[in-house]
This record gives structure tokens, C-alpha cells and sequence, in this order.
């Protein structure tokens, strides 16, 4: 064994408190990379993958069945342009009740015999495909939102002849989103009868599908195979995956934002504690170099300690990271029907490459003050600081009116200012943590307030025919006798205020395309959006928009904008700025009054009701709906649960918090055990002059009170940076600007909190070292020369 | 007939495997009294100093000190047991170097609760008393050797302490400052201070003690006060 070996091995065994911290901060740090750099890679265009896994439809099309045949449809695969195609396959809706006999919206029933093939390969995401008679596949996902163990259930297709039961035999998710449910071709030709089915569905795979134009050729072509009107609906891959990953481009400024916290911290920790090990070993490096070693063996001695527990742990972190990552991506998997691992073996090797080198780095910069520490000035150092440092704070806080061992810890820190600085900034880091991690779930959850301010939306009373064809995209149709429907919500018991909504389609003067216009009316319209600017409207004439809006047309909040609406042009005025992200943003709203400038005849649609606090939504819909069944209206709650991805953002959150806050904490154990061990002298004098162990720890976690206020002030002020900017980025990566009620989360009890969350870190990290210091024999201690 | 102040009753302490540092030492000094324990190195006369300063604890028997059964204490009660009754001089002074002269003679009293305005009359009184007070402001690393040791003894003596513990006062300084330190050891023990000091020091022994005690392989030697009697 060479002298170099033998001497990095003792440093490696002797100092176990630093080498478990390097081995703690680099497992952690690597961890929360590796968590954060899967996710990145996963979340790059889940949809897009689940897509391509699964070989989407470009184009999902329903046929009228009177009109074409299935022969028909079948050579319609040899159209120009299309590369693969699936069907046809019989559909129809059907109106299902759950086991307790509850009814569930009609459902789109698709009649497939299996879930594989060319184009959309459905995913089994739970139980199996249905291959016999009265078996259900139940589609995952958007729309029907299904309850827990559903497989095995008995439910009843109500409206089929008989109203047959039905077993559920598995759920399935489809990225093309082509049913609500499966069965196979037999059982369902049972359900729609002697007529046999009133609509086919076919699905094909474009040689060229990436916008919108090239969709459209492909869908000509199809139709040019088959017979005029034979097209009942079709729905362009386009328009789901707008749909889909609204959210997810969110993932990646809030991951980028944790992933640079972390390997900042992992800096000043690494560096903080190879500094340590330097300066409580300037003795040891002194013999070291009396005995022949040169500056760079030392250099190398004191880079080897730090890369072999350094190592260690970032092989455990890349284990733990990619194990953390498995359940949430499975979460992701289950939103998107992707079924990737997790583990991508490029981002480990990256993140680990990337924390040793950092590890060195940093180990190279430490150590090279013991490289040209000359052997005699070594040798002499003593262990305490050099008389000078920090003795203004001793004579300052000495002065101080309470117990001595507690004003003599609080001078300590200024005994040592660069690692003082260097562990505030850990501190700081740790409590900047928190309190991003409390505003940006805070932000999220206002966004999602935002979009959830209505409990219970009215509309026209939805009839369907049993075993018809699916509906299709449908727009919403105006409403009979909106006065006397507005009527009967105002005297509805429960209610807290009402909107109603009509829609138009207009142009604006410098956008290309058509625009949703809505035209509000109520009395409470204005609580149903959030401003970012401007005030509401006071009037017809003004408009407010969005963001992506003001973008498009090169305007500002007061400049006034030229409206087309079916061939009539209106002068508006934009008079606000609004969060708003229906149709991504480009949409217009109006008092209605504007748009009857050119439509008259324009009603509302929809109304958007506010419950009353305390009302429960579902028991409001249903007796709100009784009331209005002569005006052919009825109610319906809103779903008010969570985004999955908000909830995968929090739980993220709060991981990479912790674990920022642990590091933190083992930034401030280490540095107090460097305190310990080079004041252990001194703490051997205080003790022999009657400091009791209970003072020697007041004295120890003192001595970290000051360091933790400073940098849980200084981290809940970069915290909050953190979260406007983080969150503002978030949104402008999807082209919004944010309402003051979004960006504006925190109280002042909550900062004062934060605040003193980094003294909890300081003081957690001191209690174990504090209590090695009370428990420090003097006889000992003061041997210690 | 006078308790004794410090009584040692058949002490012995063994450290890990090796031989014992003591041997069942039995010893008894009186109030009043100055005594020198004298010996080579490794003879076991800092092991019965820090024994009898409640710094550490005998493998067996008993040691007992102004009535206190010093051996039977815990960290905190030994900690309150040094502050109220016991001084400690050290060869190195052991005076903390990010303190004033001041600040470092007030801390056992302020470690006992005693007010800084308190503390700050008593320490400025010692410091007069031992010829430093013009230094109260300084630090110590500015103080020479018989100065730092002056200011240690001044903080030994802060809580009035029925006995004043001295490792090698003199071992650190040149001699002048030595006789300097032994001058106030002499006085302090004229005003009644009981003192015990170990060294290797004969002419501090001489100056200083009125007794002396050798130890040899952790066993008493020789002790003036038996031999008298004889």
C-alpha cells in the first residue's frame, strides 16, 4: 500500500462525520438530479411518445352507416396518403347505470375485437380486453371518471334492448382518445339490433400528419373514396394533443429551477466540508509535508477523501433517484398511457459523471490552500481561530443582557466569516426551498381556483338517441328562454351569483384565423375572470382578452381593435387584460350587448352558477335541474378535482424540498462538528471553569442562531423570488401573464415562518454535534493541544 | 480537630489495559494548607489534580472535597461543583484568545448567573489586586507569559473558591515571570487560600508549599506532613 493510499484511508476512516456528510450530500444531490432529470426526459412531449407508442390515429373518423358500407370504408385505406389504417368498427352510444344503479353520461361504445393492430394500440391499463359476450372495456382518462376496483363490476346498459347486464373487464386508454368504452363487435350488434349499427369508426395513420393542412389533405383524400356525406364527424390527432399537453411544458422550469438549487448547494456543502477538512487537519497536512509529501500529493490526498465517499453516494442516489422516479412516472404513464420505466440510463450516467466531477472540483479548490501551506506555519497553527477574528462580536455580545453561553455562542460565527457565509447560504438554500415550494403549490392551486370559480353549469337539457351514433364535437346551443332560466337560478335557494355565456366565432383586425368571441351577461360576470390589467367591462364596445391575444395583434390594454362578426365590423376597445386560457388564450369576451351589434339574435348558452358557501354542488344541480325542466335546461356540478399534473408538481415539491432541506441541515451538522472539534479546547476550558453540559449546548446551538436568522431571511427572500419567477416563467412558456392573486401567495405570518424555518434547519443540524459537545470529557478535551 | 478540605480515600484509576495512574492513594489536606504534589512524568499527579478538580473520576474509591463526594457527581452537578468551589491555573493559561482579560476573569462568575455589572466589579477588583488591570481591555495573546498567568489565577480566584487547583503554574514562563507566579501563589496563601499545585518544580515546591507530596508509579512516596509527625 503507497504512503498516498495509506494516508487517504486513515483521513477517510478518522473522519466519519465529514465523510458521511460528502457521502449524504452527494447521495441526495444526485438523487434529486437524477428524480428531476428522468422527470425532464419523461415529461419531454408525453403525449407525442404515448402517440408514437401506440401508433395514434391522425384522423378518427365516424361514417353514417345508411350511407356507406363497410367494404367501402375498408377500401377507403388505399386513399393517397394514408400509410396505416384500422377499422371499420361498429359504434354507438349507449346510456350505462354502475352497480348501485347510478347512471353515468351516454357513452361512446366501440366494437373491437382486440386492442392491438396498426393504428391505435390501446393500452390495457387495468384487467384485460373483453373477448366474449357481456364484457365492457372501460376507456381511462378524460371523460368518464371511474371508480376504484371497477373491474368485475356488474353494470347495466340501460337503454339496450333488455337493459342487459355487463361485466367490466378491464380499462384502457387510448391516446387518440376513439371511444369511451369497448366490447366486442358481437355483443354490440346485440345492443344496436336488427338494424345493426347506425355509425362505423375508422382510424388512419397519415404519411404526413404535422399540421393542421396536412390532416385536412389526408381527410379529402379519405373522403374522396367514399360517398358524399358519408362523414358523420372527425377529430384530427391535432386538436387531442392541444388538448393533452396543455400542462406539461409547466414541468420543466420548475424542475430546471430545483435541479440548479440542488447543485448549488451540493457546491457549498462539498466545498464547505473539504474546506473543514482542511483546516481542521492543517497539523496533519504539516506532517504530511515535514515528512516528504508534496503540495500536489496533498492536493490529491484530500480530492481522493472526498471522492470515495462521494462515490458511494452518488451510486446509492442514482439507485434512489431512478427508484423515487418509478411511482411518479407511473402516475404520468396512467395520464398519458405511456409505459416508460423510468430509468434512462444516459441521465444517470450524466448526473453521476456530473456530481463526481463537481466533487473534485470543488475538492481541488478546498484543498489547494493545504497544497501551499508552508510545512512550518503548519505545524504551528493552533486549532482555535487566530486572535483578531470575530473578537469585535465577543466584546459586542458579551454586552448583551442574557446568559453568558449563550451570548459567548453567538459570537462565534464571526470567527470564521467565510464559512459562516458559505453555511448562511446553505441555510438560505434549504429555507428558499420551503418557501418556493409553499408558493409555487400556492400558485398553482390559485391557477386552478381561476378555472374552478363556477360550481354548476347550465345548458340545454342533452337528449340522445339509445344506441345512436355519437355525438361528435358539439357547440353549445343557445338556450330557449335564457330570461326566464336566469329567472329561476336567481330564485334557486343556494345560489351566490350567475354569468351567462353566449359564443360567436369573429376575426380580428391583424390575427390570422377565427376567434371564440364571448359575450357575458349577469349581474356577477366580473367574479368569473381574473384581471392582469385594465379593469372589467362597464359596457359594450370593450373587449378583454388575454395575453396570447395582445401577442397576436401587436396591442395594449386601451388600444382599440377592429372586430369582424359575420360580416359586420365593430370597434372595440380592449379595456383589460385578463388569465384567461380558454382557446390557448386567444379568446375574446365581451358584454353580449357587442356582439348583438352584428347577431341580434345572440343568446346565452351557458350559464356558470356560484354556490353559496356551505351548498353542496351535486344537491343544488339536482333541484336547480327540476326547476328548470319546462325550459328545457338542466345542471350539471363541475368537477372540481385537482390536475393530475398540479398534484405531481406539489408532490414533487414537497419531495425536493425535504430533501433540500436536509442537505441543508447536514451542511449546518458538519460545520458545527468542525466548530466542536477545532473549539474543543476551548469548550475543555469552559467546562473546567463550571459551563454545565445544558450551558455547552445552549453555547453550541447559540452559535448557530444567528447564522440560521440570517439565512432563512436572505432564503425566504430568494424563495420568493424563486416563485415569481419560476411561475411567471411557467406561464409565459405557454404565453400568459399572471394575475397579482397568482403571483401574490404569501401572507406575512407565512414569510415570518419561512423565515424561521432556516433557524429549525440550523438548530437541527446543531443539536447532534451540541449534545457530542456536552458530553465532552474536559480531561480530554484539554489534552487536546 | 479541623474536617480536611480534600480527602482521598483509596483511589485508584486505571486507564484501558495499561497499569493504573493511581494506586489506591489515600490522601488528606487541611483547610489552609498548601500543597505540592511532586513527581516525574507519568507519576499520576495531573490524574489526582483532575480527580480532586471533578474532571475525572477514579476506577475506585473515594474522593471527597469540601464535603462533596466528588466522585459521586454527574457532568452538571461536577460542572456546579468546579464553579462554586474550585479555581483551576494551567501550565498554558488555557485563557480564551477571542476574549478580553476582562471578559475572560468574569466568565465563571457569569456562568453562574452573576449579573455583568457584578461580575465587572469583582473582576476589575481581582485584576487590581494582581497587578493587571491596566491590561482589563486587552486580548490575551497581547499579555506576556507572567501577565496571562496572572489574569488565569485572577479568573481561578472569581467565584471565591475554598481551593485553588494549580497545574505547573510555572511551567510555561522564563524566570522572572516564574517568580513572579510563585510571589502570588505565596500571597494568596498567606491570605488563607488553600492551594494544591503539582509541579516539577522544586523551588516552587519550596516557595510555595507548605507541604509536599511525591508520587512515584501512582503511589505516595513521600509526604512532608507524615514525615513530621514521624
Amino acid at each position: 500500500m503507497s504512503a498516498l493510499t495509506q494516508v487517504v484511508r486513515s483521513g477517510v476512516g478518522r473522519r466519519r462525520v465529514q465523510t458521511i456528510v460528502i457521502g449524504l450530500v452527494v447521495m441526495i444531490a444526485v438523487t434529486s438530479a437524477v428524480l428531476g432529470g428522468s422527470l425532464m426526459v419523461a415529461s419531454h412531449g408525453p403525449f407525442d411518445r404515448a402517440f408514437k407508442q401506440q401508433q395514434g390515429a391522425h384522423l378518427t373518423a365516424q361514417f353514417n352507416a345508411g350511407t356507406v358500407t363497410e367494404a367501402q370504408l375498408a377500401a377507403s385505406a388505399s386513399a393517397a396518403g394514408v400509410a396505416a389504417s384500422a377499422g371499420p368498427f361498429a359504434t354507438a352510444q349507449f346510456a350505462l347505470a354502475g352497480p348501485g344503479g347510478n347512471p353515468v353520461p351516454p357513452l361512446n361504445i366501440v366494437g373491437r375485437a382486440d386492442a392491438g393492430g396498426t393504428v391505435d394500440r390501446v393500452v390495457i391499463v387495468d384487467g384485460r380486453w373483453a373477448t366474449g359476450p357481456g364484457e365492457i372495456v372501460l376507456a381511462t382518462g378524460d371523460g368518464l371518471r371511474l371508480p376504484p376496483k371497477v373491474i368485475g363490476q356488474q353494470w347495466k346498459v340501460t337503454d339496450a334492448p333488455g337493459s342487459p347486464s355487463v361485466t367490466v373487464v378491464g380499462t384502457a386508454r387510448s391516446v387518440s382518445q376513439t371511444g369511451d368504452a369497448w366490447t366486442t363487435p358481437e355483443q354490440l350488434a346485440a345492443w344496436t339490433g336488427a338494424d345493426g349499427p347506425r355509425t362505423y369508426q375508422m382510424l388512419y395513420r397519415f404519411t404526413a400528419a404535422e399540421t393542421a393542412e396536412q390532416v385536412q389533405t389526408g381527410r379529402t383524400a379519405v373522403e374522396a373514396t367514399i360517398p358524399a356525406g358519408a362523414v358523420a364527424s372527425a377529430q384530427s390527432w391535432l386538436d387531442v394533443r392541444r388538448e393533452a399537453t396543455g400542462d406539461t411544458v409547466l414541468l420543466v422550469p420548475f424542475l430546471i429551477a430545483f435541479g440548479v438549487l440542488g447543485v448549488v448547494m451540493a457546491v457549498l456543502i462539498i466545498g464547505n466540508v473539504v474546506a473543514g477538512a482542511v483546516s481542521t487537519a492543517t497539523r496533519r497536512i504539516g506532517i504530511l509535508k515535514a515528512l516528504g509529501f508534496t503540495p500536489a500529493q496533498v492536493v490529491r490526498t484530500y480530492v481522493v477523501q472526498a471522492l470515495i465517499p462521494a462515490t458511494v453516494g452518488a451510486v446509492l442516489g442514482a439507485v434512489a433517484g431512478n427508484l423515487l422516479t418509478l411511482p411518479i412516472l407511473a402516475q404520468t404513464n396512467r395520464i398519458y398511457g405511456t409505459n416508460d420505466s423510468g430509468v434512462a440510463l444516459w441521465v444517470d450516467a450524466v448526473v453521476v459523471g456530473g456530481a463526481l466531477a463537481m466533487v473534485a472540483v470543488t475538492a481541488l479548490a478546498a484543498s489547494a490552500r493545504a497544497g501551499r501551506l508552508r510545512s512550518v506555519d503548519a505545524l504551528a497553527v493552533g486549532r482555535t481561530p487566530r486572535p483578531g477574528r470575530g473578537q469585535w462580536a465577543a466584546r459586542l455580545t458579551g454586552r448583551l443582557p442574557i446568559s453568558r453561553p449563550v451570548t459567548l455562542g453567538l459570537a462565534h460565527p464571526f470567527a470564521r466569516p467565510v464559512r459562516t457565509i458559505s453555511i448562511v447560504a446553505a441555510i438560505a438554500f434549504g429555507a428558499a426551498a420551503v418557501t418556493f415550494a409553499v408558493g409555487l403549490g400556492t400558485s398553482l392551486n390559485r391557477v386552478q381556483e381561476v378555472e374552478d370559480i363556477a360550481d354548476v353549469q347550465v345548458g340545454m337539457a342533452h337528449h340522445f338517441e339509445a344506441g345512436g351514433p355519437p355525438p361528435g364535437p358539439q357547440r353549445p346551443q343557445p338556450l330557449d328562454d335564457p330570461a326566464a332560466i336566469e329567472k329561476v337560478i336567481a330564485a334557486q335557494a343556494g345560489t351566490g351569483g350567475y354569468m351567462g355565456v353566449a359564443r360567436s366565432e369573429i376575426t380580428a383586425v391583424g390575427i390570422t384565423g377565427k376567434l371564440d368571441a364571448v359575450g357575458v351577461t349577469g349581474p356577477d360576470s366580473a367574479r368569473y375572470y381574473k384581471m392582469v390589467s385594465g379593469s372589467w367591462l362597464s359596457g359594450p364596445g370593450q373587449i378583454i382578452v388575454s395575453t396570447p391575444f395582445l401577442t397576436a395583434a401587436g396591442k395594449e390594454v386601451g388600444d382599440s381593435i377592429v372586430l369582424t362578426d359575420d360580416g359586420v365590423d365593430i370597434t372595440v376597445k380592449i379595456v383589460g387584460e385578463v388569465f384567461n386560457v380558454d382557446n390557448d388564450g386567444m379568446q375574446v369576451v365581451t358584454d353580449i350587448a357587442t356582439l348583438r351589434q352584428a347577431e341580434p339574435e345572440l343568446a346565452p348558452m351557458t350559464y356558470y352558477v356560484t354556490t353559496r358557501s356551505g351548498t353542496d354542488a351535486g344537491s343544488y344541480a339536482q333541484a336547480l335541474s327540476t326547476a328548470l325542466t319546462s325550459l328545457s335546461a338542466d345542471a350539471n356540478p363541475l368537477n372540481h378535482e385537482p390536475d393530475e399534473m398540479i398534484i405531481i408538481i406539489n408532490a414533487l415539491t414537497g419531495l425536493l424540498s425535504l430533501m433540500l432541506m436536509v442537505v441543508a441541515g447536514l451542511g449546518v451538522m458538519n460545520t458545527v462538528v468542525l466548530e466542536t472539534r477545532e473549539r474543543v479546547h476551548d469548550l475543555g476550558v469552559h467546562k473546567a471553569l463550571g459551563m454545565s453540559p445544558r450551558q455547552t449546548t445552549a453555547m453550541v446551538i447559540a452559535s448557530v442562531v444567528v447564522t440560521g436568522l440570517v439565512g432563512g431571511a436572505a432564503g425566504t427572500a430568494v424563495g420568493v423570488l424563486l416563485q415569481r419567477t419560476v411561475i411567471t416563467e411557467m406561464a409565459s412558456s405557454v404565453g400568459f401573464r399572471l394575475p397579482d392573486s397568482v403571483l401574490d401567495v404569501y401572507s406575512s405570518a407565512e414569510l415570518l415562518f419561512f423565515g424561521l424555518a432556516g433557524l429549525v434547519i440550523a438548530v437541527v443540524g446543531a443539536l447532534l454535534p451540541a449534545g457530542w459537545a456536552a458530553k465532552t470529557r474536559v480531561a480530554v478535551a484539554l489534552r487536546t493541544e | 480537630m479541623t474536617a480536611p478540605l480534600i480527602e482521598l480515600h483509596e483511589v485508584t484509576r486505571r486507564y484501558d489495559e495499561g497499569p493504573p495512574a493511581l494506586r489506591e492513594v489515600s490522601l488528606s489536606v487541611a483547610p489552609g494548607e498548601a500543597v505540592a504534589i511532586l513527581g516525574p512524568s507519568g507519576s499520576g499527579k495531573s490524574t489526582m489534580l483532575n480527580l480532586v478538580a471533578g474532571l475525572d473520576r477514579p476506577s475506585t474509591g473515594t474522593v471527597t472535597v469540601d464535603g462533596v463526594r466528588v466522585d459521586k457527581l454527574g457532568e452538571a452537578a461536577s460542572a456546579r461543583y468546579r464553579r462554586a468551589r474550585i479555581g483551576l491555573v494551567f501550565q498554558f493559561f488555557n485563557l480564551l484568545d477571542d476574549l478580553t482579560v476582562l471578559d475572560n476573569v468574569m466568565l465563571p462568575a457569569q456562568l453562574t448567573g452573576m449579573s455583568r455589572g457584578t461580575a465587572q466589579r469583582r473582576a476589575t477588583e481581582l485584576l487590581g489586586r494582581l497587578g493587571v488591570d491596566r491590561h482589563a481591555s486587552a486580548y490575551p495573546g497581547r499579555l506576556s507569559g507572567g501577565e496571562r498567568q496572572r489574569v488565569a489565577v485572577a479568573r481561578a480566584l472569581m467565584n471565591r473558591p475554598s481551593l485553588l487547583l494549580a497545574d505547573e503554574p510555572t511551567g510555561a514562563l522564563d524566570t522572572a515571570s516564574g517568580e513572579d507566579v510563585m510571589q502570588l501563589l505565596t500571597e494568596l496563601h498567606a491570605d488563607g487560600q488553600t492551594i494544591v499545585l503539582v509541579t516539577h518544580d522544586l523551588v516552587l515546591a519550596e516557595t510555595c508549599a507548605t507541604r509536599t507530596v511525591q508520587l512515584l508509579d501512582g503511589r505516595i512516596a513521600a509526604d512532608s506532613a507524615l514525615e513530621r509527625v514521624r
